[in-house]
């Protein structure tokens, strides 16, 4: 299987092109949040690079959520012209399941988490099998920090935070776990290309959809829905 | 030399848009994908859900723009795409697509600013319409007078200075209780008004004839709305919507022909969504007829957000040798006349 591969959901703007179990290349910044002017030039580049013509794509592979509204469309946005113009379909890697693979040789659960904000992270636990496959163990969703740490109490093994948050809320976890803190290096503390190549690799040619049935997993609604529900269940009331 | 076809994508507001023109003035498909029932929901457009639904809707509306055309991508010749002014995660949603499937065809990148856009909707109504001529542009977004020298150049002669003259009919019809999209109900019910019934003011902006000011037409409407209930007096609301859409209109007008005089020419266009107003295009035939000025207007549906009035633009500016490259980015606050 071969892949062109984006992830814009974070701070990182990243690129990687997949063919058979290879990373032929990744392109990947941490600069700014200017995504919409870095990416898909970077992706242009990289395929020049290594002689990579986008029609040779089976699929596009993107970062599809949670992560930042706007740069999660960036990249869903780019995926999607390109799944059109090329007549295939996209391979949807949820932002958090890639991430792991970040860290695919760790042995205790790991704890991916985003900041999302509102004193909330996007997180899920999840572990790598004997056999090396993410089992997910709670599915990822917006919540405060707390109660998924609290939640966390329910696995014995030791813990790998990964991701932003864990930057953001770095003395909430010092406070918490101490000198038993596992925080990856920043080579693999963030969002990678490479590392949706990888689960987009193991999820395989099944979960590719067709191009206009795909849109970012968000994981919260935006902020005039969730008002005008609480007005109408005030209303309710 | 061949016909040269453009696949256009516009997504500045709460339309999701794509067409394809052939040389600037042929209509070729013209596919819109309003989300105008959502946003009534929340009273006026929410851009993250705006830019939520863009991204859902825009690879089924642009496959049918093509499929519509009897065309695939690779019968055409451009990609063009609006990236600003608009919301910006609305916008980036159409440039980020158009730059994914510009790049993966090997297609040739056209950025287009959405006012020029509304002017070049006259191209595609008209096929007889050259510059130079001024024009005037009135949307929910924007109000303003531009004189069109020559094809992809334009200057400003007057815009508004706060609300543009679609907002103003928004807050308006929510103060009387008509709720959202403002202008088409304004439009409807002034029918049924006297339009001299209340005085409401005709603001001048200093130091320049032909800019625009609307708020303090707004409050007018909102402190006699607010008058008349404190002093129990029966509000008609037909009157108010009459006598406050002959205020704008009035000025709308007044400052068109007073560019008209200056420039001289024979020729006045209208363009955007409020330029499908019955009352503004009737007030614009009269005083262009009784200067014997021809006045040009796009159809209602050529008025409103779409794409295929980009791809005119864009035809435009690909004759003059205009291509973006891959890092072309949403501009919200692009001004007309500026290239990148």
């Amino acid at each position: 299987m071969k892949l062109i591969a984006l992830d814009s959901s974070g701070n990182v703007a990243a690129v990687a092109i997949f063919a058979d179990g290879r990373i032929l290349g990744e392109y990947r910044i941490d600069h700014k949040t200017t995504h919409s002017q870095t990416l898909l030039p970077m992706l242009s580049e990289l395929c020049g690079r290594v002689d990579f013509a986008p029609a040779e794509a089976d699929a596009i592979a993107v970062a599809s959520g949670p992560g930042s509204f706007t740069g999660l469309r960036i990249g869903a946005a780019a995926a999607k012209g390109m799944a059109e113009a090329l007549g295939i379909g996209i391979l949807p890697v949820p932002t958090l399941e890639a991430l792991c693979y970040c860290a695919d040789e760790w042995k205790g659960v790991i704890c991916p988490l985003l900041d999302a904000r509102r004193s909330q992270v996007y997180s899920g636990i999840y572990r790598f099998s004997e056999e090396g496959s993410l089992q997910t163990l709670v599915p990822g969703e917006a919540l405060p920090l707390g109660e998924q740490l609290e939640r966390l109490e329910a696995y014995p093994e030791e813990c790998l935070f990964l991701g932003d948050g864990s930057d953001a809320y770095r003395g909430a976890l010092e406070e918490r776990f101490g000198n038993k803190l596992h925080i990856a290096r920043p080579h693999r503390r963030y969002q990678s290309a490479a590392a949706v190549c990888m689960r987009a690799g193991e999820l395989g040619r099944g979960a590719i959809i067709k191009a206009e049935d795909f849109a970012p997993e968000y994981l919260r609604r935006s902020q005039a829905e969730r008002e005008r529900e609480e007005r109408l269940k005030g209303e309710q009331a | 030399m061949a016909e040269v076809k453009i696949l256009a994508i516009e997504s500045s507001c709460d339309e999701t848009a794509a067409a394809v023109v052939e040389d600037g003035r042929r209509l070729l498909s013209n596919v819109i994908s309003s989300q105008i029932d959502i946003h009534t929901l929340y009273g006026g457009v929410v851009p993250e859900i705006a830019s939520r639904k863009h991204t859902e809707r825009i690879n089924r509306v642009v496959r049918k723009a093509l499929s519509d055309a009897g065309l695939t991508l690779a019968d055409v010749d451009a990609v063009a795409v609006t990236y600003g002014p608009g919301l910006v995660g609305a916008l980036l949603v159409g440039v980020s697509f158009a730059k994914g499937l510009a790049f993966a065809a090997g297609k040739p990148l056209i950025g287009v600013h959405h006012i020029e856009g509304h002017i070049c909707a006259n191209f595609l109504q008209h096929p007889g319409l050259e510059p130079p001529f001024p024009c005037l542009i009135v949307s929910g977004g924007h109000t303003t007078l531009a004189r069109v020298k020559d094809y992809g150049t334009y200057e400003i002669l007057g815009r508004s200075r706060d609300d543009s003259a679609g907002e103003a009919f928004d807050k308006v019809a929510r103060a009387i209780g008509l709720g959202y999209p403002g202008g088409p109900k304004i439009d409807a019910l002034s029918d049924e008004g006297d339009s001299s019934a209340i005085d409401f003011p005709r603001a001048k902006v200093d130091g320049s004839i032909y800019d625009f000011s609307f708020s303090g037409l707004k409050s007018a409407v909102l402190n006699y709305l607010n008058s008349c209930r404190m002093s129990g007096e029966e509000i008609r609301t037909a009157d108010v919507a009459a006598s406050f859409q002959k205020a704008v209109v009035d000025v709308l007008v007044e400052h068109s022909m007073l560019a008209l005089e200056a420039g001289g020419e024979k020729r006045f266009a209208l363009a955007g969504g409020v330029a499908a107003n019955r009352h503004l295009r009737a007030a614009f035939e009269e005083a262009c007829s009784a200067r014997g000025v021809e006045l040009f207007c796009p159809s209602p549906v050529l008025c409103t957000d779409n794409a295929a009035m980009i791809g005119s633009a864009a035809y435009y500016e690909f004759k003059n040798g205009v291509r973006h490259d891959l890092s072309l980015n949403a501009m919200p606050a692009l001004k007309l006349g500026e290239r990148l």
